[in-house]
């Protein structure tokens, strides 16, 4: 077997269902297997588009996705979608092209430092030397992205050695000496926590992207009811928790709920699975959670006690763990903790004002009841991403996609392509910024030649919506090049108050036309539920741009560096 | 606090840029790093490093995660006694009239002379940093003209009881 014949050899043994990735000259021999295997390639428009669809599909699949790109620029295109993956933690093999070892460190065309530049935003990267360790090193790329906390792998292949000959097979399994994930939380820490949770008399249970990778969603559900908990999600945990129950806090942090919050900063126990504590959530750190003990479940022992203390750390894997502590508890009952957080939810709840324009809110809610709760959802970065992450209501995990640890602008359209590719069946959205969804749009023609019947529908409010807000909000409304219609003809000082404003480009609708794609427009309020109606029900990928309220902003809103319960509300 | 940490590791390329790189990346700081290979498949690497209780924490947690760290050993937390040594290179302005008085340091300190000419010597020391750096010291009247010298490594004493282990 040739090099290049190996790796799909181990594509088929791991099971692979789909490679999303690029050609070029240093994986034209790799390439050229693909040219009659039954793998199905898929041919995006560019790099990152590869990538970020791999990360949907893996997402949303619980797969590892796959992604192929050539040398040099090639590589260095996924740069953005393996930083995004490794911050959210998503099991992706990455294969790279690379000039041959003889070549290596020659300055040689299309040559980069592809393992140098990935280091950092990989969990592991290979450069095969050896045509001998190419089989090894493929089965530890495949094991490394898919076990203990995943993330990305990325294998740097030369070409030479695609090109030699092995007689080496693919091994079934592999064991690394210096890698050995904990599943199995230590005993004695796990009857602590259970101890420390049936002590508790307000607790809260907050629950991250880990239950998502480790699956545990039933376990958390089961811990949730057994000790009447209400639970809270980060961004990344999302759908872990049914948002419609009424234990549900949603999501909390800088554009969390009102009540998320307050329950967080009363606690006097939270029960953290699966979250590593990010500054988005935490807000002020010292002044987060003042009255609460810390249990904290989860597989990797850096985020432990990495930006909060931690009373009783469990390293582990969530659902291992919840389900030992599960067994270990008794059934609680917390009435006048949960009476209060139902009284928070009553007094704050998440609302708009409904004043005759397109409120984006009222769009996610019509979207989420046409699907009921149920579609995938994909989202790019901004205002539009928080509106989606408080308005859709998820009720299953692997259904919303965004960045959460990067903010990748650009990551939500071929995110979801590659959550089609893995969902036929499903009803697949990616709700957009006018901004973000520029970053890939390109992917329209992915999108329409394999007929992946995607819809994007875009929050257009002719702005950077998010940076507008902060300099709306912060920066005494000098509005600093956030503005999409702006042309050089504009006043110096615009203020945005007029609406005479040069023509939006490109036009989204005839863009999307162009690219064989339908496209839908809405202007008016009364539109929004049928045209939806209408474009969700048109088959193959639809464009729909509606035109929203530019002034609109995402509130509650935690200033960055305040305590979380001190947020706005809203502008008067 | 001052920590000396022997990391275990596989004895692969790219292994020290992923750890240096982990150490800018994440704004630890080194003091000393000393790295050789142990046999063809590992590397031994001593690094000592100044933090708080946090620092040294997240860096024993961030190098452990690393997929080519075997073990890493905080020595200085171990609890238990160990050998630290360095090694220093000396040139030292050096004219003949100076020799007698120079061959009294390096008598007093067990040091070596590792070469002469007219106008220098070169001194060859190992100790503990403490030893080298009085060492330096007493030479720093005569002229240091060039120096080298390697980071610390440690090694954790065989016997825990003090008596036994002989201090050499
Ligand atoms: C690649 C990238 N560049 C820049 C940013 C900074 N950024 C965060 S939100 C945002 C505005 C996004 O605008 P749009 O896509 O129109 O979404 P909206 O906030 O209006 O919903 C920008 C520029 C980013 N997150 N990602």
């Amino acid at each position: 077997m040739t090099g290049a014949e190996l790796i799909i050899h181990a594509f088929k043994q791991e099971g692979v269902q789909a490679i999303f990735g690029y050609p070029g000259g240093a994986v034209i021999d790799i390439f050229d297997c693909l040219y009659n295997s039954d793998i199905p390639f898929y041919l995006t428009r560019h790099e990152q588009g590869a990538i970020h669809a791999a990360d949907g599909y893996a997402r949303s699949s619980g797969k590892a996705g796959i992604c192929l790109a050539t040398s040099g620029p090639g590589a260095t295109n996924l740069a953005t979608g393996l930083a995004t993956a490794h911050m959210d933690s998503i099991p992706i093999v990455a294969i790279t092209g690379q000039v041959a070892t003889h070549l290596i460190g020659n300055d040689a065309f299309q040559e980069a430092d592809v393992c140098g530049v990935t280091r950092s935003i990989t969990k592991h990267n290979y450069l095969v030397k050896n045509i001998e360790d190419l089989a090894k090193i493929l089965k530890s790329a495949f094991y490394i992205a898919q076990t203990g906390r995943p993330g990305p792998v990325l294998v740097d292949i030369p070409k030479d050695i695609q090109q030699a000959k092995t007689r080496s097979t693919y091994p079934d399994s592999v064991e690394i000496r210096s890698y050995k994930p904990t599943i199995k939380g230590n005993k004695r820490q796990i009857k602590k926590a259970a101890s420390l949770i049936e002590q508790s008399k307000q607790p809260v249970i907050f629950a991250g992207g880990g239950v998502v990778s480790s699956g545990a969603n039933q376990e958390l559900e089961t811990l949730a009811k057994k000790i009447q908990a209400p639970v809270t999600t980060t961004l990344m945990g999302l759908g872990t928790f049914p948002e419609t129950s009424d234990q549900a806090l949603k999501m909390l942090g800088m554009h969390g709920t009102a009540y998320a919050n307050y329950a967080m900063q009363q606690a006097d126990l939270i029960i953290a699975v699966g979250v590593r504590f990010d500054d988005r959530v935490t807000g002020k750190v010292e002044q987060f959670a003042p009255n609460a003990q810390i249990v904290h479940i989860d597989i990797d022992p850096t985020t432990i006690r990495k930006n909060v203390q931690v009373a009783v750390p469990v390293v582990g894997d969530v659902k291992y763990v919840l389900r030992e502590i599960n067994k270990l508890l008794s059934e609680q009952k917390h009435k006048t903790w949960m009476k209060q957080i139902l009284q928070w939810k009553n007094d704050h709840p998440l609302s708009y004002a409904n004043i005759g324009k397109i409120q984006p809110q009222y769009v996610i809610e019509q979207i989420a009841e046409l699907t009921d709760h149920n579609a995938i959802v994909a989202t790019e970065v901004g205002q539009n991403q928080m509106w989606t992450a408080q308005y859709y209501n998820f009720k299953k995990p692997r259904a919303f996609l965004t960045s959460g640890g990067l903010g990748t602008m650009g990551y939500g359209f071929p995110a979801a392509i590659g959550a089609q590719v893995a969902n036929p069946d499903r009803m697949v959205i990616d709700i957009a910024g006018d901004g973000s969804i520029q970053m890939n749009i390109q992917e329209l023609a992915t999108a329409v030649i394999y007929n992946l019947p995607v819809k994007i529908i875009i929050l257009n409010n002719g702005a950077l919506g998010m940076v507008r807000q902060w300099q709306a909000i912060f920066y005494k409304r000098r509005f600093s090049s956030i503005c999409l219609r702006r042309n050089p003809n504009c006043p110096p000082n615009c203020k945005q108050t007029e609406d005479d404003c040069p023509t939006y480009v490109p036009d989204f609708v005839a863009l999307a036309q162009a690219y064989g794609a339908a496209g839908f427009r809405i202007t008016e309020p009364d539109e929004v539920q049928s045209t939806l109606k209408k474009a969700l029900e048109t088959p193959g990928p639809v464009v729909v741009d509606v035109i929203i309220d530019k002034e609109e902003n995402v509130y509650p809103m935690v200033p960055s560096g305040a305590p979380i319960d001190e947020m706005i509300r809203g502008m008067a | 606090m001052r920590h000396i940490i022997n990391i275990e590791v596989e004895n692969q390329a790219g292994v020290l840029a992923r750890i240096s790189g982990l150490f800018s990346a994440r704004g630890f700081n080194i003091e000393s790093l000393s790295v050789s290979h142990v046999d063809t498949k590992t590397s031994n690497m001593t690094m000592v490093v100044r933090g708080d209780d946090w620092v040294i924490e997240q860096i024993n947690k961030q190098l452990n995660k690393l997929i080519d760290v075997i073990r890493v050993t905080d020595i200085t937390t171990s609890g238990r006694d160990y050998v630290n040594r360095e090694l220093v290179l000396a040139k030292v302005h050096c004219p003949s009239s100076k020799r007698g008085d120079i061959t009294n340091l390096v008598d007093i300190f067990r040091a070596k002379v590792v070469d002469i000419s007219n106008h220098s010597v070169t001194l060859e020391l190992t100790g503990s940093e403490k030893k080298i750096n009085a060492f330096l010291e007493t030479l720093k009247p005569f002229g240091i003209k060039d120096l080298a010298r390697t980071g610390s490594i440690a090694m954790i004493r065989e016997f825990h009881d003090k008596t036994l282990s002989n201090h050499v």
